[in-house]
């Protein structure tokens, strides 16, 4: 048996390879974000370049704004966040409603096919976007559709893995929760949105970040169906700018700082909702 | 009575209207385009053509036999899946059993994993081409550690580099989301298995593989199949990066599609290899679930 002064100080070397590790593995994860905010803050191209393998990349001296303003002077930079956010928070909050409903329509009901319809979505969920992409593409073009912002939107509104995570939460409800709401004669709809959604908090705000996250970062679609930057989200912008030569990093890193700090504080602001959203998605 | 009443309610005439826009909404985009593409793999169909589309039965399987491309892709995707796949697994398992410690501070270090997941892919491709540069941070890094016997390269346009240094990035990338998932397993394994074993003088390592380990079946099976399928639809980081090159080393089955469906629009063409990527999906995922569960069954 360990004597209790051996076992502390077996708990104390623990704790120091655990600390040391996850310093490091923090500097392994943290080093090119902090890279790119460092080199966007420095104003001279030729500075960024000489630096640019050196530990002093990331002490930009003399920091400036030069690169964001060059930004918004090169490229409708505003106009492009506005598409995102509009594309984005479009598809994540119709979403919300369609992908809902149809999970309270599976969960809450009962009729002939309904658990037919449950395995078709579950079926449904193993179809990768990249098998439909090309068929969605000739028939979006037949709608007229290409270069705008609904088909951006549209087709992502319904989504079978969403529908099942609601799906999940909704079956669990006993079934006398609606029951006293029927008796006193309140509608479908009623019972809906005035008992199951507000019950459903945690997972709309679940659904909602995952939804958020893939349509943000969404890039092949958008690349095949916008023409100019009238209707070009982030991700297609930065593409297009980072094609670009000569390429000028500091204006760069100052596109993709821009495009990636404000969704870094938020995820650190809802950090907690986030984790359980990830953990959501093993469950099986 | 009352319970006949509110049976009666809940019949498909009710539930019509709450199905009805999602309904919609995945039969015009999903069914329908998916079933589509099964047909227009049969047929010579482009975006915008004067010719009448015509059914050309397996021609188009035929070519896929023949195209170089395409196999060059699906090669580099298994190459990618033999080796990201079972490293970034084994890494996430790692992460989360470090963060799992009841230590102080693991919420931010967890925090911190998981940033990159949160970043985009483009801007990710795009920050990690400059650390790649040949005067970048990395082939510093490695001078460094090698005592200046590292020979400077530059990874993107390097034919042997570029597809391991994309490797790389992505596994930087995504493995902060298989530690939460990772994370989330360990939190449900009953803690009195660890209390029972430690009774027994069982050691740390007898405990990661008589307890962590077949606990985790079921996370390790879900993260393995997710990772695989990631890997399958390899195409953002490649797009950015190096666009399929240099000469095919980083080419993979999607970008494959995307270049002949959307850039040379040959619809019917780009349906086919659709239809085998889709087989290809289901076949892994199929074989992947079949694998595990045996493992499952017999321990």
């Amino acid at each position: 048996m360990p004597t209790e002064r051996s076992r502390k100080k077996l708990i104390l070397i623990d704790k120091s390879i655990s600390y040391t590790l996850m310093i490091l593995l923090a500097a392994f994860f943290l080093f090119p974000l902090i890279y790119m905010i460092s080199t966007s803050l420095n104003p001279d191209e030729l500075d960024i370049l000489k630096r640019m393998g050196s530990i002093k990349a990331f002490i930009p001296s003399p920091a400036s704004l030069k690169n964001y303003s060059d930004v918004f002077a090169r490229m409708p930079f505003l106009r492009f966040i506005f598409n995102s956010l509009l594309i984005v928070s479009s598809t994540v909050i119709a979403g919300l409603f369609v992908n809902s409903m149809m999970a309270f329509g599976l969960a809450r009901f009962t009729f002939k096919g309904r658990k037919l319809l449950v395995s078709v979505i579950v079926a449904l969920m193993i179809i990768p976007f990249e098998t439909i992409a090309v068929p969605l593409l000739l028939m979006t073009n037949r709608f007229g559709w290409l270069d705008s912002y609904h088909v951006q939107i549209i087709p992502f509104i319904a989504n079978p893995f969403y529908i099942f995570l609601f799906y999940q939460f909704f079956i669990g409800f006993p079934k006398a929760l609606e029951e006293a709401a029927l008796i006193d004669g309140a509608s479908w709809f009623k019972i809906y949105w005035k008992i199951a959604m507000p019950l459903s908090k945690p997972i709309l705000a679940s659904v909602a970040i995952l939804h958020f996250l893939m349509q943000w970062g969404f890039f092949l679609w958008p690349l095949m169906v916008t023409r100019g930057p009238e209707y070009r989200p982030l991700p297609v912008a930065m593409q297009v700018f980072f094609g670009q030569y000569p390429r000028d990093w500091g204006d760069i890193m100052a596109f993709a700082t821009m495009m990636t700090a404000p969704i870094l504080i938020l995820f650190v602001v809802l950090q907690g909702q986030y984790v359980k959203s990830v953990s959501q998605t093993g469950i099986k | 009575m009352a319970k006949m009443f509110y049976e009666k309610k809940r019949g498909f005439k009710y539930a019509f209207i709450f199905l009805l826009p999602g309904l919609v909404l995945l039969i015009t985009f999903i069914i329908i385009p998916f079933l589509s593409a099964f047909y227009l793999s049969f047929t010579n169909q482009r975006l915008i053509s004067r010719l009448p589309t015509r059914f050309i039965g397996l021609d188009n399987y035929k070519k896929i036999l023949g195209d170089d491309l395409f196999w060059k892709g699906l090669l580099n995707i298994f190459k990618f899946v033999i080796i990201v796949v079972p490293v970034q697994t084994a890494f996430a398992l790692g992460l989360a059993l470090l963060v799992n410690k009841r230590i102080k501070f693991t919420k931010i270090f967890r925090t911190v994993y998981f940033m990159p997941t949160v970043t985009t892919m483009v801007v990710v491709a795009v920050i990690w081409t400059f650390l790649y540069n040949p005067e970048g941070l990395i082939n510093l890094f490695l001078q460094k550690i090698s005592f200046g016997s590292w020979q400077t390269v530059d990874f993107i346009k390097n034919e042997n580099w570029a597809f391991p240094a994309i490797m790389f990035m992505s596994i930087w990338q995504g493995v902060g989301f298989q530690m939460l998932i990772f994370l989330a397993g360990l939190q449900e394994i009953p803690i009195s298995l660890y209390e029972a074993a430690t009774i027994d003088g069982a050691n740390n390592w007898q405990k990661f593989m008589k307890i962590t380990l077949p606990q985790l079946k079921n996370t390790t099976a879900f993260v393995i199949i997710s990772t695989t399928i990631l890997a399958f639809r390899l195409f953002d980081q490649v797009k950015v990066m190096t666009d399929g090159g240099p000469n095919g080393a980083t080419y993979t089955v999607v970008l494959h599609i995307y270049n002949m469906g959307f850039k040379r629009q040959y619809i019917g063409y780009a349906s086919a290899l659709t239809v085998v990527f889709f087989l290809l999906v289901l076949a892994i995922s199929i074989i992947q679930r079949f694998l595990l569960k045996e493992e499952r069954e017999v321990s």
